[in-house]
C-alpha cells in the first residue's frame, strides 16, 4: 500500500485530518500504485461503480412514484412511463442499466478468469466479487417482478418455486416467501423492500471489495507480483482515472444506444400485459443474463438436482482459487489455459442461447453437453491442467520484456523464490 | 487461575449466554414469521363453485387462494383411458379412482408441481395437460407422465355441496 505518513498542507486539513483521517484516504486513492501495463479490460471496476450508482439514483427516483401494490403496480409504471416527466427515460435507464450492470460484469468476471486475478493473494477479492454477483442477481430477479407484468408475476412463481425442491421444508419455506398460498400482493410489497435494500449491501461489499484490492494491489496482463511503487507502476491519478473515463465513455454510448434506440429490445413483450394467475405465457424466459444458468436448470431432468445443478454453477466460482492449481496467474504464458478459457467462454454462451430455446430435441441435449463440459472445466480440466501443462516464460518484471534486464531485483529475487 | 474448576464466575457467564441465546430467538422469530401467510390470507380459505354450466369435455377454471383450480368434467373416453393406466408407467402411482369423488368431475390444483407454472389444457401426448414452462405431460387423471414435474397435479380438499355445487377447500 502507499505511503501513509500523508500530512496535509493546510492548518485546518491536518487538524480534521488527525480527528479523521479521511484525507489520508484521499490521498492513498489518488497516489495509489497500479501497474502501468493494465489494458481496457481493467476499466471495466470503474464501469461497474458507475453503474452501481447509475441504479441507486435512477431507482430512488422510480420509488418516488412507484406503487407496490398488486392492483396498482403495473399502472403506477405506466403512469411513470406516460405521465411523470421524464419518466420514460428515467425508468428506461433503470430496466437498461440493470442489462448493463451485467453486461460489464461478465467482462469483468471474464477478465479475471483470464488473467488469474482470483489467485492467491486475491481469494478474497474473488469471493467478496461472487457474493456482489448473487446479491446482484437477487436485486435484478425482484425488481423485474415489481411491474407486475406476466412475466413479472410467472418469473417470481418459477424462481420462488426453487425452493421447492428442498426436501421436507421446501414448500413450507416457499408459502412463507410468499406470504400466502401463491405470488400475491404480500410478496409484491417484500420484493419491493428487498429490491431497495440490497443495493445498499452491494455498496457495502464494493467498499470491502475495493479495500481488499488495494491490499496486494492490482492484478496485470503479465499477472506478475510487481514491487510498488517502481518503474512498473503509475499513480492512480491521473493516469488511471483518465483511461477509466475514457472507457467509461465508450461505455456510455453504448448504454446510450439501448435507452434512446432500442429501450425494449432486452425485455420481453409478455410483461406489458398485466400479472393474471390463470395464464401463464407460452415461453417463461428469464432476462438474458440469468440464460446459461435456467439453461442448466432445465438441462436436469430432476427437479431438486436441477436446482443443485443450478446453484452449484454459481458457487462453484468461489471454490476456483483452489481449483486451479496452476502457479502462473496470466493465461498468456498458458499456452493450453488459453485454449480451454476460449472453450468455455463458447460453452456459456451457448448455455445463453439454449436456454433461451424451448426445452426439447436437439436444443435439450446441446443444454446437457455445454452443462457437463461447465462442471467438467472446473472440477477437471482446471485441476489437472495446473500440474500438466507447460507454461511459457514469465517476464521478471512489467519493464523487462521492452528495456531488457531485471528493472526490479527485489521483484526478481521474490519470484525465484515462488519458482514461477 | 491456572487450576481448570468450574467457579461463580463461569455459572454466570454460561446463565448469561443462555439467556441472551434465548432473548435473541425471541426477537427475531417474530420477524421471520411477519413473513408468514396473516389472518387475512388465511381468511379466503374456501370457494364455492356452480358447476352446472360446464358440459362434459369442458374445464373451467377458478381461483382458489390465488392458485386456480381445474375443475374437468371428463367424457367417458378420457375416464376410461385413465382407469387402463397400468400403476408400473406413473412415475407418482395413484389411481384415478383416489383421484376423484365423482369420476365425471376432475378437481384438481391446476398448478404444475415442477415449478408453479398452469398446464395447458387437451395438450400433450396425454390427452391432459402440458406445463409450457419446462414441458411436463400430465394424463387425463392429472398424473404426471413425462418431463421434469416430480409429483401429479395436487387434488385440494373439496365436497359436493349438491349435484350443481362444489365447495373447494
Amino acid at each position: 500500500m502507499s505511503d501513509h505518513n500523508y500530512t496535509p498542507n493546510s492548518k485546518f486539513g491536518k487538524w480534521f485530518n488527525d480527528r479523521l483521517p479521511l484525507l489520508t484516504l484521499a490521498n492513498h486513492l489518488t497516489e495509489y500504485p497500479t501497474p502501468k501495463n493494465l489494458n481496457y479490460w481493467w476499466t471495466f471496476g470503474g464501469i461497474l461503480t458507475f453503474c452501481l450508482i447509475t441504479q441507486i439514483v435512477t431507482g430512488l427516483v422510480l420509488a418516488m412514484h412507484y406503487i407496490a401494490h398488486a392492483d396498482m403496480a403495473f399502472d403506477s409504471v405506466e403512469h411513470i412511463m406516460r405521465d411523470v416527466n421524464y419518466g420514460w427515460l428515467i425508468r428506461y435507464i433503470h430496466a437498461n442499466g440493470a442489462s448493463m450492470f451485467f453486461l460489464a460484469v461478465y467482462i469483468h468476471i471474464f477478465r479475471s478468469l483470464f488473467y488469474g486475478s482470483y489467485k492467491a493473494p486475491r481469494e478474497v477479492i474473488w469471493i467478496i466479487g461472487i457474493i456482489i454477483y448473487l446479491l446482484m442477481m437477487a436485486a435484478a430477479f425482484m425488481g423485474y417482478v415489481l411491474p407486475w407484468g406476466q412475466m413479472s408475476f410467472w418469473g417470481a412463481t418459477v424462481i420462488t418455486n426453487l425452493f421447492s425442491a428442498i426436501p421436507l421444508v421446501g414448500e413450507g419455506i416457499v408459502t412463507w416467501l410468499w406470504g400466502g398460498y401463491s405470488v400475491d400482493n404480500p410478496t409484491l410489497t417484500r420484493f419491493f423492500t428487498l429490491h431497495y435494500l440490497i443495493p445498499f449491501l452491494i455498496l457495502g461489499l464494493v467498499v470491502l471489495h475495493i479495500w481488499a484490492l488495494h491490499v496486494p494491489g492490482n492484478n496485470n496482463p503479465v499477472g506478475i507480483d510487481i514491487k510498488k511503487p517502481s518503474k512498473d507502476t503509475v499513480p492512480f491519478h491521473p493516469y488511471i482515472v483518465i483511461k477509466d473515463g475514457f472507457a467509461l465513455l465508450m461505455f456510455m454510448i453504448v448504454f446510450a444506444f439501448f435507452v434512446f434506440y432500442t429501450p425494449n429490445i432486452l425485455g420481453h413483450a409478455d410483461n406489458y400485459i398485466e400479472a393474471d394467475p390463470l395464464v401463464t405465457p407460452a415461453h417463461i424466459v428469464p432476462e438474458w443474463y440469468l440464460l446459461p444458468f435456467y439453461a442448466i436448470l432445465r438441462s436436469v431432468p430432476d427437479k431438486l438436482l436441477g436446482v443443485v445443478a443450478m446453484l452449484s454453477a454459481i458457487l462453484i466460482l468461489a471454490a476456483l482459487p483452489w481449483l486451479d492449481t496452476s502457479k502462473v496467474r496470466s493465461a498468456v504464458f498458458r499456452p493450453l489455459y488459453k485454449q480451454f478459457y476460449w472453450i468455455l467462454v463458447a460453452d456459456v454462451l451457448i448455455l445463453g442461447y439454449v436456454g433461451a430455446m424451448p426445452a426439447e430435441g436437439l436444443y435439450l441435449l446441446v443444454a446437457r453437453v455445454a452443462t457437463a463440459y461447465y462442471f467438467l472445466h472446473f472440477l477437471v480440466i482446471l485441476p489437472l491442467l495446473g500440474l500438466r501443462e507447460k507454461t511459457t516464460p514469465v517476464p521478471l518484471s512489467i519493464t523487462e520484456p521492452i528495456l531488457g534486464g531485471t528493472s526490479n531485483l527485489a521483484t526478481a529475487k521474490n519470484k525465484n523464490d515462488l519458482k514461477i | 487461575m491456572s487450576e481448570k474448576k468450574t467457579n461463580r464466575r463461569d455459572f454466570l457467564f454460561t446463565a448469561t449466554y443462555a439467556v441472551g441465546a434465548v432473548g435473541v430467538a425471541a426477537t427475531i422469530w417474530p420477524m421471520i414469521d411477519q413473513m408468514n401467510p396473516d389472518a387475512s390470507v388465511k381468511a379466503l380459505a374456501s370457494t364455492e363453485v356452480d358447476i352446472s354450466a360446464v358440459n362434459p369435455g369442458k374445464t373451467i377454471t377458478v381461483l382458489w387462494r390465488g392458485k386456480p383450480v381445474f375443475i374437468r368434467r371428463r367424457t367417458d373416453d378420457e375416464i376410461t383411458e385413465a382407469r387402463a393406466v397400468q400403476m408400473d408407467e406413473l412415475k407418482h402411482p395413484e389411481k384415478d379412482e383416489d383421484r376423484v369423488k365423482n369420476p365425471e368431475w376432475l378437481v384438481m390444483l391446476g398448478v404444475c408441481t415442477h415449478l408453479g407454472c398452469v398446464p395447458l389444457d387437451q395438450k400433450g401426448d396425454f390427452n391432459g395437460w402440458f406445463c409450457p414452462c419446462h414441458g411436463s405431460h400430465y394424463d387425463t387423471s392429472g398424473r404426471i407422465r413425462k418431463g421434469p414435474a416430480p409429483t401429479n397435479m395436487e387434488i385440494p380438499k373439496y365436497e359436493f355441496v349438491n349435484s350443481n355445487t362444489i365447495k373447494i377447500g
